[in-house]
C-alpha cells in the first residue's frame, strides 16, 4: 500500500517537474477565483451599505 | 445578442448560470484530474512526465482563447460602444493572464526533463510569451488613464493589435522549425494522440473552459455593482452639495 502510493508520487523520477505543474494550476486557479470572490464580497456589500441608508428608493 | 447585453438582463442572467457553470467547473476538474493522474497511460517516450501535459495545453487553448475572446470584446466596444463589451474584456484579461503563465510554466517544467532546457527561444514559446505581455500591456493600459473611458478605448486598440499574434501562435509550430512539437489535437485529418489521453485532456479542457465562464461572469456582475456604487455615491455627493437647486433629470441647463 505504501508501495503504491510511494510509486505514484515518484512518478516515474519526474516528481520534481510533474507536482510542481499541478501545485502552480492549483494555485493560478484558486488564486484567480479567490481574488474574484473577494471582489465580489466586496462591491455587493458596499451596495448593500448604500442601499440600507436609502430604503425609499426600490434598489 | 444585443437582447444580453442589458446590464440588468446580464445581472439576471448570470446569476442562474453562474452556479452551473461553476458547478461544471468543480465536477470536470476533480475528473479531469482523476483521469490525468490515475487513468491515462504513461506515455511510451515521456514516461509519466506526459501528465503535465494534461494542465498545459488546456492553460495554452485557454490563453489563446481568452484573448479571442478580449479582441472580440474590444471590437463591440470600439464599434458599438456597449458598456458590457468593455466590462468583458476587462473582466476577462486577468484570466487570460493567469492561464498564459499557467502555460508558459507548465512548459517549462515539461521542457527541462523532456527537451533538456527550462526555455529556447522558438517562435512557439516567443510568441506565446508576447501574448502574456499583450495581457499584461493590456491590463497596464486600462488602468492608466485618469479618465477610465479613455483607457478602456485605449485598452481595446491594443487588443485588437494584438490579435496578430494569435494566428502566430496557432501556426508557428508549422511555419517555422520549432523545437516546440506540432498540433496534434486541432489539426487537419483528426488527433494524433491515443483516446487514453484524449478524453482526459478534453475533460480537463471542458473544465477550465467552465471555470472561465464562471469566473468572467462573476467578474462582470462585480463591475456592474461597482459602477452602481460609484454612480450613487456620485449621486449623493451631488445631492449634498445642492440639495434643492438640482435640477430635474433631462432638464436642460
Amino acid at each position: 500500500m505504501m508501495d503504491a502510493l510511494g510509486q505514484f508520487l515518484a512518478m516515474g523520477g519526474y516528481a520534481r517537474f510533474v507536482w510542481p505543474a499541478y501545485g502552480l494550476a492549483a494555485l493560478v486557479l484558486w488564486g484567480m477565483a479567490a481574488q474574484s470572490y473577494r471582489a465580489w464580497r466586496r462591491q455587493r456589500s458596499l451596495w448593500a451599505a448604500i442601499d440600507a441608508t436609502r430604503p425609499q428608493r426600490r434598489r | 445578442m444585443q437582447r444580453f447585453a442589458n446590464p440588468g438582463r446580464f445581472m439576471r442572467l448570470s446569476e442562474r448560470l453562474m452556479p452551473w457553470c461553476a458547478a461544471g467547473a468543480a465536477v470536470g476538474l476533480g475528473a479531469g484530474l482523476y483521469l490525468a493522474l490515475f487513468v491515462a497511460p504513461p506515455d511510451y517516450q515521456q514516461g509519466e512526465a506526459v501528465r503535465i501535459m494534461f494542465v498545459h495545453v488546456p492553460a495554452a487553448w485557454m490563453a489563446s482563447f481568452v484573448y479571442a475572446f478580449l479582441a472580440l470584446a474590444s471590437a463591440v466596444a470600439l464599434i458599438w460602444r456597449h458598456p458590457l463589451a468593455d466590462i468583458a474584456a476587462q473582466a476577462a484579461a486577468p484570466l487570460g493572464a493567469g492561464f498564459t503563465l499557467l502555460c508558459l510554466v507548465t512548459g517549462s517544467l515539461w521542457g527541462e526533463p523532456m527537451w533538456g532546457t527550462w526555455w529556447v527561444w522558438d517562435a512557439r514559446l516567443t510568441s506565446v510569451l508576447v501574448l502574456f505581455f499583450l495581457y499584461v500591456g493590456y491590463i497596464a493600459l486600462v488602468n492608466g488613464f485618469d479618465d477610465p473611458t479613455r483607457g478602456a478605448r485605449a485598452g481595446a486598440v491594443l487588443a485588437l493589435v494584438g490579435v496578430v499574434n494569435l494566428p502566430i501562435i496557432k501556426f508557428s509550430v508549422d511555419w517555422w522549425n520549432t523545437l516546440h512539437q506540432p498540433a496534434s489535437v486541432f489539426r487537419m485529418g483528426g488527433p494524433t494522440i491515443d483516446r487514453s489521453m484524449l478524453v482526459p485532456l478534453l475533460v480537463m479542457a471542458a473544465a477550465f473552459m467552465l471555470y472561465f465562464a464562471a469566473l468572467l461572469m462573476l467578474r462582470m456582475r462585480t463591475a456592474i455593482v461597482a459602477i452602481r456604487v460609484r454612480a450613487a455615491r456620485l449621486g449623493e455627493a451631488e445631492a449634498l452639495a445642492e440639495p434643492r437647486t438640482r435640477p430635474a433629470a433631462g432638464t436642460v441647463t
